[in-house]
């Protein structure tokens, strides 16, 4: 492989496209004859529907239909595909429209369809229903409790299920300790805001039977599955496409109620149907993330030795289980708690919980962040406890370097890594021991800096079709790719993966083009549409790099070794004498007697002189299933500086050190740690979904629910180190969640660490300024009354 | 986010624009829009027409003489942050103004719209109340002029009348030994003042010997803080000096204090003598 493409920081192709404005996102297509439906909201938390009157809003100028959920009885209810196994799962049944009981604030009601958008909205006020009002309940915790409200007749305390993970003996870890530390954790729920929100567009042809839904997916070939399900429109007469997606973060992994709605209205009115959510929808009915409350334990010595962890959550799911959501807390939660230390023993309890909230689903990170925190939160608390550096607690309780396979106490094998040396020398980038040094200088002139630490491992690149079963996920996670080579050797790339924001067209063009020598330009990439691409399971859990680029890798030299056949036919040479370097085939100690990757593509397709039993044409297709998941890791320090006086934090400086295997496109990998790291900041420091004891989203709009900007961020230093997937035939690992997965725990840590001198307790997330400002007037209170104790 | 159906009408002058309110009742008025229009497409605000006054070119710019700064109402966030003029003659309006929103905000906002708006938590009516301008109102009687404290008259809502239109805005220009600044706690998500204060000094032969401080945000509309004007006259604007008048920014809030999810009133009660402090130090540093 030639290091000349792979490897180099060139701009994104996709970028001219996206900042011209002239990308076309689902909402600006437009079909002949199209109609636009618009959908009513529950604004209940939770109630019964006593009357619902559609006449006056049918009436309506321009309206061609309002249906309720006894006109839509033709769609089967949305599926969970994860069925978690041995968790005592209780799927509530998920209906596109609330029938007679509406179970969150954004629950589907009615749908108007008019000739205009404005129309279908100025309807929606026309539409007449009556609720009562019942209890609701968004806590997780507290809905678990007898006693609550119980959203679903046949399942007790709201209990969606009950998952155990456990290893070692956790018994004799506690028994054995010498040191104990506790805290209660709570992983805020969060909205995804992606910068599109979502929409459909639908077209039925009556005469032929087919259905066209365009859709803000991140996995069309998963949609188009699951709207053959709910609508009955067999999949061959069924097309998926996603156009430009802008951003999904896992909100555009699900499969909703209102993209069922509109293919409804599209088959029923025989007209294309557009529904375009407006953010405000966003925020209501779109999945939300996270949503732990985490009672977490650690059993260690006082030397530091960390012995077991414990741990029962409450993980939030919302009035319904949403595609994916219950192996998110579970699978890609629970199985990651040993984080890259030696762990001799864990058990955790996972309650997933329904509540009358949104439902939950993959956010950035998915599960793994919520399992990072714990980890790292319980060993900065250890370290403060046994009082010893952070850092040399970590090293010390650190799996050593291995390059193929370690089992931790969950039953993961971790493909390859090498902590140690990742924090050690991001340690040396921040030149750690100054920092503290400054730390310390700073407090005895009254300046409160906090350093803060954290080191991670993730799964990523999901991963074998065999464990996916094993798990209960309702698919097979390999990816697909096909490679067509045409005459004049440029090539098109068929992937069955949905990128939709992280630069695969380039990085995928670069792949090829390293492999068999083209140009990157004379690569195109095609991806969302299952009518034109391979099957695939989707942008998510960053595995299109892991496993659609390995899929892709492999299908790539399938067409060398053809490539190869045929210029050794072409020069009258044997295969086994035949070389390869820049795009070119030759004989090896001939150079001059060689076929250039374009000339070979021609002659395979003018197939004049072909080898015996070699096909026309140059082109292959490749179905890779990954034999592991893949395990970045990495180490984040960040640098703050709290302000006692208003409690404001000021972010002085944040690097991420993170290790996803050798990296394609630098450039587009410092775009994805920088983009996770933003968002992971935006759960430690401003964002939250925030509910009110009547279950209305009291952050309703981004007036309220506040996102990192660029002006509240500092500079994100980017660096790395290479350790390979062992497992990967390019060692790749996946870097789209990274960021997101260690900055959360880094900044508490270092906001909790700049706050120790005050004597405050662990904060709750969001950390705000009023709350860091309340813990330092407690911790000044406290530390009044232990002085007038001792006087 | 779809509007209901309106009616639009665009006015030349601000004579038109007068005609235009008289003909329709309950018909808005549009400058920049950035108020406006999110209320139409949340639907909370319908009105049967909005008035374009966009274009009225004779409400536009800045300008300086004898010792006043006039300021057209249709002036942009962006102009006056830009304008030289403003820059030198009242400075802490110009801070302000770039401190409102986001660049699209500054390009599209007017000043005029955003007085007449009078959101608790904008930026520049604390300016404007701290340096003691006066409003300019065409109405169906003619012209008439308000000083701020008869202008914002309480929580979104201003001495303007359902025919009134704002021509502009004057401020005293900044005098010799004067300094001003204006400093704000930004609400994360909004970007709205969770505090904001304005203040200005004059000091002369080391004392100071006038001030105007106002307060927004945490208050229902801008409020001059006159306890912490008259703790500072008279007074070498030490550090010390500065800090005790700030502190007096209790006696000034008055009994209804706003908080939100974000920053509870009681908080912001708390940390308001730091800002009041923060915007003093600024203003008496420049004022030297």
């Amino acid at each position: 492989m030639s290091s000349r493409i792979f490897g180099s920081g060139i701009r994104r192709r996709e970028d001219p496209r996206l900042i011209t404005g002239t990308a076309l996102y689902t909402d600006d297509l437009t079909l002949p004859a199209m109609v636009h439906a618009a959908m009513l909201r529950s604004p209940h938390a939770y109630a019964r529907i006593t009357r619902i009157d559609v006449s006056r809003a049918k009436a309506a100028p321009g309206v061609l239909a309002a249906y309720t959920a006894a006109d839509i009885d033709a769609l089967k209810p949305v599926p969970c595909a994860w069925l978690l196994p041995n968790a005592n799962l209780k799927i509530a049944g998920y209906p596109c429209m609330a029938r007679d009981t509406v179970r969150y604030v954004g629950d589907i009601v009615a749908v108007v369809v008019a000739e205009t958008a404005y129309q279908a909205y100025d309807a929606l006020d026309l539409l007449e229903v009556d609720y009562d009002a019942l209890p609701a309940v968004t806590d997780p915790k507290a809905a678990a409790q007898p006693g609550a409200p119980q959203l679903h007749a046949d399942i007790p305390n709201n209990e969606a299920f009950h998952w155990v993970v456990a290893g070692g003996d956790i018994d004799a870890a506690f028994k054995n300790a010498e040191v104990i530390v506790k805290e209660r954790i709570v992983q805020q729920r969060l909205i995804p805001n992606a910068m599109e929100p979502r929409a459909a567009l639908a077209q039925w042809s009556g005469a032929s039977g087919e259905l066209t839904l365009w859709n803000t997916t991140q996995n069309p070939h998963i949609l188009r599955y699951l709207t053959s399900v709910v609508t009955g429109v067999p999949e061959d007469k069924l097309r998926v496409v996603a156009p430009e997606v802008g951003g999904g973060f896992g909100s555009k992994i699900a499969a909703y109620p209102a993209d069922f709605i509109t293919c409804f209205c599209a088959m029923t009115l025989n007209r294309p149907v557009k529904w375009n959510e407006t953010r405000s929808e966003n925020y209501q009915a779109t999945t939300h993330g996270r949503d732990h409350i985490q009672e977490v334990e650690l059993a260690a010595k006082k030397d530091g030795t960390i012995l077991g962890l414990r741990a029962e959550i409450w993980a939030g799911m919302g009035a319904y289980l949403s595609t994916a959501a219950p192996g998110i807390p579970t699978i890609l939660h629970g199985l990651m708690l040993s984080g890259v230390y030696n762990l001799p023993a864990v058990k955790e309890h996972v309650h997933g919980v329904y509540t009358n909230a949104t439902p939950v689903e993959a956010y950035r990170g998915a599960g793994r962040p919520e399992a990072t925190f714990m980890i790292e939160r319980m060993m900065d608390k250890l370290a403060s406890t046994i009082g010893m550096d952070p850092v040399d607690l970590r090293l010390k309780n650190m799996i050593p370097r291995f390059e193929n396979g370690h089992t931790v106490i969950t039953g993961l094998t971790y493909d390859s890594g090498d902590y140690p040396a990742g924090l050690k020398k991001i340690l040396d980038h921040v030149k750690y021991k100054e920092l503290r040094k400054e730390q310390a200088d700073a407090r005895k002139k009254g300046r409160y800096i906090g350093i803060g630490v954290a080191s991670y491992v993730e799964i990523c690149g999901l991963g074998p079709s065999q464990v996916a079963g094993a798990i209960g996920f309702q698919g097979g996670l390999w990816e697909s790719a096909i490679v067509r080579v045409h005459p004049t050797g440029k090539v098109h790339v068929f992937i069955g993966a949905s990128p939709h924001g992280q630069g695969e067209e380039t990085t995928f063009a670069q792949l090829v083009a390293s492999e068999i020598g083209v140009d990157t330009n004379d690569v195109k990439v095609f991806h969302g549409d299952t009518d034109v691409t391979p099957m695939g399971w989707g942008t998510y859990g960053s595995r299109t790099t892991a496993v659609g680029g390995a899929a892709l890798i492999l299908a790539t030299r399938k067409v060398k070794e053809k490539a190869k056949v045929i210029a050794a036919h072409l020069l009258e040479a044997s295969v086994e004498d035949m070389d390869y370097a820049d795009g070119r085939f030759f004989v090896k100690g001939s150079p001059d007697k060689a076929k250039t990757i374009q000339e070979v593509a021609l002659m395979a397709h003018l197939s004049w002189n072909m080898p015996k039993d070699v096909e026309s044409g140059l082109e292959a297709s490749m179905f890779y299933d990954p034999p592991n998941f893949t395990y970045p890791f990495g180490s984040h320090v960040a640098v703050v500086e709290v302000d006692p006086e208003t409690g404001q934090i000021d972010l002085k400086r944040y690097v991420a050190l993170d290790d996803c295997g050798p990296q394609i496109n630098p450039v587009i990998v410092e775009g994805q740690v920088h983009g996770g790291v933003v968002q992971g900041l935006g759960q430690a420091l401003w964002e939250e979904a925030v509910y009110d004891e009547n279950g209305q989203l009291v952050t309703g709009s981004m007036l309220d629910y506040a996102l990192p900007r660029a002006d509240t961020l500092c500079d994100i230093e980017v660096i790395s180190t290479v350790t390979p997937s062992p497992h990967h035939p390019l060692g790749l690992k996946g870097v789209g969640e990274a960021g997101t997965i260690a900055s959360t725990v880094t900044m508490y840590s270092a906001v909790m660490d700049g706050l120790a001198p005050l004597g405050v307790q662990p904060l709750r997330m969001p950390m705000t300024a009023e709350r860091v400002w309340r813990a330092i007037q407690e911790g000044k209170a406290q530390r009044a009354e232990g002085k007038a104790q001792k006087a | 986010m779809y509007a209901s159906e309106f009616d639009y009408y665009r006015a030349g002058t601000v004579a038109e624009a007068g005609e235009l309110l008289r003909k329709y009742p309950g018909a808005k008025l549009l400058a920049g829009g950035h108020s406006l229009i999110p209320l139409l497409k949340l639907r909370l605000a319908a009105p049967p027409a909005l008035i374009d006054i966009g274009r009225i070119v004779e409400l536009k710019g800045v300008t300086v003489t004898g010792g006043t700064v006039r300021i057209g109402a249709l002036t942009t966030h962006a102009d006056l942050a830009a304008s030289n003029a403003l820059g030198e003659s009242c400075p802490a309006l110009a801070e302000a103004a770039q401190q409102v929103g986001d660049p699209a905000v500054r390009n599209r906002g007017t000043i005029g719209g955003n007085v007449a708006h009078a959101d608790p938590a904008s930026d520049l009516p604390t300016v404007l109340t701290a340096l003691g301008a006066r409003f300019t109102i065409a109405g169906p009687r003619g012209t008439r002029t308000v000083d701020a404290g008869g202008f914002f008259t309480g929580m979104m809502t201003t001495a303007l009348d359902d025919q009134d239109l704002l021509t502009a805005i004057e401020i005293p220009a900044k005098q010799k030994g004067q300094g001003m600044a204006y400093v704000k706690f930004s609400h994360p998500a909004s970007r709205y003042a969770v505090i904001g204060v304005a203040a200005s000094v004059t000091v002369t032969g080391g004392t100071c010997t006038a001030a105007g401080v106002a307060i927004g945000g945490l208050v229902p509309t801008a409020t001059r803080a006159r306890s912490v004007e008259k703790a500072l006259v008279g007074q070498p604007l030490s550090a010390d000096a500065i800090a005790k008048a700030a502190h007096q920014i209790a006696q000034d809030l008055g009994a209804d204090i706003l908080g939100d999810l974000y920053a509870s009133a009681d908080y912001r009660k708390a940390v308001a003598p730091v800002w009041v402090k923060r915007a003093l130090t600024a203003a008496a540093d420049r004022a030297r």
